[in-house]
């Protein structure tokens, strides 16, 4: 056989079984909470209670033998008190003052999971309160500084064209305020870590997360080890979402104190309330447009001001608020424009990574935003979008010209025809006349950066490497992870379709900071895409090893090429290959000015949503959706409609189910009781459809596709509860009280302004 | 609750669990959950929520499903419970178990025991279900991976005996 890897595929593109699959379904797959070491204790975490202030006493109650407990407070910290990630302003453990509620402040182990949990409460820290920032709005005030000058993480500015000479040339001048809020990624498997010490060998650490490498790092400046004296090992994880990113380090490092101290392995698995109340949520947003039109709906010029909120400390939100800015645009042409990002410090648990990472939150305005204009000008959702999209040729937000021959037009066709949008709409026309029920359709359109912003990738310069293994088969060794997306699966696709070997000749080497290489963080849409390249590019590294040596010849079989590979590795020993990121070299991008290639590709979409109100109990219900993308070459069709079905899911979530309530920068339901995601009877059929462009960067044409489709949901069911309703919401998570609320207002505002009328 | 679990003296239980007679010293409120992964390391039942909401620690329980973490371990003296670990006949894989695997039914794995369960305790009481009847009798187990588009359809292929290894 001949193998050809651009035009002989057998292996991408085909629905090949999960490669951990089997353990999956029944049961026997690891993850850290079914894993014990001998000897081990438990631990867990004294945490604050108050939003803003400093510790005054800490007390310890007489009644629970406090000698059975190993305690751990910030004087224990071989190293820097901090989890080392973007900066370093996040301490492990609060000393002297406490920045938001769930704060950790000490560390209790016990050999007995029950008693440690009336330990927790036994403890009683005092503090003298300061007051407290809590709202973009107060953060925004500065009447309390919280964090550095003025409470400000990160701005961003992008500018492009002419926005002051717009607003002269326009027939309409548009605004919109647009707002979400947190959204709990609710993974169902809790975080947890095992750490294990030893003087000789350092420490270890056995956990649920998506980053290894985030955790080495951390755990090297926390407890002042060298590199080679920390090991990160990932277990089975059971869904991340963004959720596993940042916040495992904080986990590893408390369990490794513990460990440090104690001398014994140390288990801390979260049960639910603590992981929702003190663990990272997606950031809260305000966006404002302002944007002026002519009168045939064109978009000549805007203005859009996005701000999100951080939470107490820096963490990632500096990187949310950059892909938030650089996607606020959405798919269309702005000869001007001017976006203004902002992320703000609050006294609430830091906000953070969660599928999108900003972009849903931005683009939500935007496609709202768009509907909108769309009423004021007089043209239909569709007619304003049709009017505005960008085109091959023509240049982003960011000055980045668009290469890929995408034609939104018709994919918004498409998604109009599989919808049913006109037929549909005509219905609704009529039958929301009479009944108790008011059904609308409405769409979003939206883009996806797939990769690292700017000169992100660069920066990472990811290494991945392939082995050839001595029975002939051959091993990806990458820190990419798998969480449920199907990492495993498709990466071992793309060496066996590389090399010319069965799916069955490829396994993924187990996350392992001592047996493979720091392919960068598993977020970003990168995986498949800029990891997936890479073990290409290594995978042909060992091919091209065995033609040399000349136990390969080009044309060769499956089972030729494993007995090539076991003699290699009989007679010189390990075979292995790597690869590193290289940046394509037409990629420019300025981080100053924030203009160039933000990313090396998108993926592309039309998502339409049908809604039904129900007018009794103003309870929203999504009838039908469909999304429609353009995410480069389908590698895994099964993999790849569960991922854009599951990042629906949650996108209906975010729009109309999932409302944290906050008192006092507290999650008060920090419950699976009362923050209720979607269950099987709440979702609609989620049809699921693909264009294949193909992508020039990506392993076998692929583009990003994980975060995609957190995006479109969200504004799509928005837009179509206007339609059904005729009344515009702004604002999610949009819960029945709300639509009541709004309602109401309008029939009392209807009643004053027909008695004012009268009189 | 918890707090109070070990007021009184552990005492012997007896069940059944995958077809295997088993005596376990417990405590009378000791949740069945903590029973079957701690004494018995049956650790694929999982637990996600500890309150009943999420499903992902569903056992069958003299064939009624049941969360595991909400059934004190008194309560199951003399029961008959299977687990995930009990669906398998050795190395063939149960219906529902190939379909969960051939749709995409499982990506992060951790409610799939559970849901795999409450699949078969469905369809042991019909064994054609349509989607509305799939829709309502998983709507205790909660994913948060797939939008359960998948799951539905592994359900609905074991459900007509479809899947590639039995047809």
């Amino acid at each position: 056989m001949t193998i050809d890897p651009m035009n002989d595929h057998r292996i991408v593109g085909t629905a090949v079984p999960r490669k951990e699959g089997r353990e999956k379904v029944t049961g026997k797959a690891t993850y850290v909470d079914d894993m014990l070491l001998p000897g081990m204790l438990y631990g867990a975490t004294v945490r604050s209670q108050i939003p803003r202030g400093r510790i005054r006493r800490i007390t310890f109650d007489p009644g629970i033998a406090w000698n059975e407990f190993v305690i751990v407070s910030a004087e224990d910290i071989p190293g820097k008190n901090c989890i080392a990630l973007i900066g370093d302003d996040q301490p492990c453990l609060a000393s002297a003052v406490v920045n938001h509620p769930e704060e950790p402040v000490l560390l209790l182990a016990h050999p007995d999971r029950y008693a440690l949990r009336k330990a927790v409460d036994a403890v009683l820290i005092e503090y003298d309160s300061l007051p407290a920032v809590l709202t973009i709005e107060e953060s925004e005030r500065c009447s309390e500084i919280i964090w550095g000058g003025d409470n400000t993480f990160k701005t961003y500015r992008i500018e492009k064209g002419d926005v002051d000479g717009a607003w002269a040339k326009a027939d309409y001048i548009v605004e919109g305020e647009y707002s979400t809020g947190a959204q709990e990624q609710l993974y169902i498997e809790n975080n947890g870590m095992i750490a294990a010490f030893d003087a000789q060998r350092g420490i270890t650490v056995w956990g649920s997360l998506q980053c290894p490498y985030y955790v080495h790092k951390a755990l090297m400046t926390l407890c002042n080890l060298p590199a080679e004296k920390v090991r990160v090992v990932q277990m089975e994880t059971g869904g991340a979402f963004g959720g596993k990113e940042d916040y495992p380090s904080m986990i590893a490092g408390h369990a490794a104190l513990l460990a440090i101290k104690s001398g014994r392995p140390v288990k801390i698995v979260y049960d639910r309330a603590e992981d929702m109340a003190a663990t990272t949520k997606r950031h809260p947003s305000r966006t404002r447009h302002r944007t002026a039109v002519s009168k045939d709906g064109k978009i000549l010029g805007g203005e859009i001001e996005f701000t999100i909120d951080g939470g107490a400390y820096a963490t990632l939100s500096s990187v949310v608020l950059s892909r938030g800015a650089i996607h606020a645009g959405g798919p269309y042409y702005w000869p001007n424009v001017r976006i203004v990002a902002k992320a703000v410090a609050t006294n609430v648990p830091p906000h953070g990574a969660f599928r999108g990472f900003g972009a849903p939150q931005s683009l939500f305005a935007m496609e709202r935003h768009m509907d909108r204009i769309a009423h004021v000008v007089g043209l239909s959702p569709i007619g304003i979008r049709r009017r505005n999209f960008l085109k091959p040729g023509e240049t982003t937000t960011t000055e980045q010209t668009v290469r890929e021959p995408i034609d939104l037009g018709k994919l918004l066709d498409r998604a109009i025809s599989l919808s049913e949008y006109h037929s549909k709409r005509e219905r609704f026309s009529s039958e929301n006349q009479i009944g108790t029920t008011r059904k609308g359709m409405g769409m979003a359109a939206f883009l996806h950066g797939a990769g690292f912003t700017g000169s992100g990738e660069r920066y990472l310069s990811s290494v991945v490497g392939v082995e050839g293994c001595a029975d002939g088969s051959v091993r990806v060794l990458v820190s990419s992870t798998e969480f449920g997306q199907g990492t495993k699966t498709v990466l071992s696709q793309i060496a066996a379709e590389t090399l010319g070997l069965r799916y069955e000749d490829v396994t993924l080497a187990q996350p392992d900071t001592t047996q493979v290489p720091n392919s960068g963080p598993t977020v970003a849409s990168r995986t498949v895409m800029v990891v997936g390249k890479l073990v290409e590019s290594a995978a042909r590294g060992i091919r091209q090893t065995l033609t040399l040596s000349g136990s390969l010849g080009d044309s060769y079989s499956a089972d030729e090429f494993r007995a090539a590979c076991r003699s290699h590795v009989a007679a010189h020993g390990p075979l292995r290959s790597w690869a590193q990121y290289e940046p394509p070299p037409d990629i420019f991008w300025d981080d100053q000015t924030y203009r160039g290639e933000a990313y090396a590709a998108y993926s592309w979409a039309v998502y339409i949503a049908e809604v039904a109100v129900d007018l009794t109990t103003y309870g929203v219900s999504v009838r039908d959706f469909v999304a429609l993308q353009e995410v480069g070459r389908v590698l895994h069709p099964v993999l790849a409609i569960g991922q854009i079905a599951g990042g629906v899911a949650q996108g209906i979530g975010f729009a109309l189910f999932e409302r944290v309530v906050w008192q006092k920068g507290r999650m008060l339901n920090s419950q699976m009781t009362n923050y209720i995601m979607p269950t099987s009877s709440d979702l609609p059929p989620i049809r699921v459809f693909f264009e294949e462009l193909g992508n020039v960067h990506g392993a076998f044409g692929a583009k990003g596709i994980g975060e995609l489709p957190m995006d479109g949901p969200a504004p799509a069911i928005l837009n179509a509860v206007e339609d059904a309703l005729g009344v515009p919401f702004d604002s999610i998570p949009l819960l029945p009280e709300d639509i009541f609320d709004a309602i109401t207002a309008r029939a009392l505002q209807n009643e004053s302004d027909i008695v004012s009328g009268v009189r | 609750m918890i707090n109070s679990l070990e007021d009184r003296a552990q005492c012997e239980i007896s069940l059944t669990v995958n077809g295997e007679r088993k005596t376990v010293l417990a405590f009378p409120l000791e949740r069945l959950l903590d029973v079957l992964r701690r004494q018995l390391r049956l650790t694929g039942t999982k637990e996600g929520c500890g309150e009943g909401e999420c499903g992902s620690c569903s056992v069958l329980m003299d064939g009624t499903l049941v969360n595991s973490c909400l059934v004190p371990i008194l309560q199951a003296e003399g029961a008959s419970i299977v687990t995930i670990e009990g669906l398998a006949a050795g190395k063939r894989l149960h219906i529902l178990q190939e379909a969960f695997l051939e749709c995409g039914g499982a990506q992060c794995g951790i409610c799939t025991p559970g849901m795999i369960l409450a699949a078969v305790h469905l369809l042991s009481k019909k064994s054609e279900a349509a989607l509305e009847q799939i829709q309502d009798g998983l709507s205790g187990n909660l994913c948060r991976c797939t939008g359960y588009v998948q799951i539905f359809e592994a359900v609905a292929k074991a459900a007509c005996g479809t899947t590639t290894s039995s047809s």
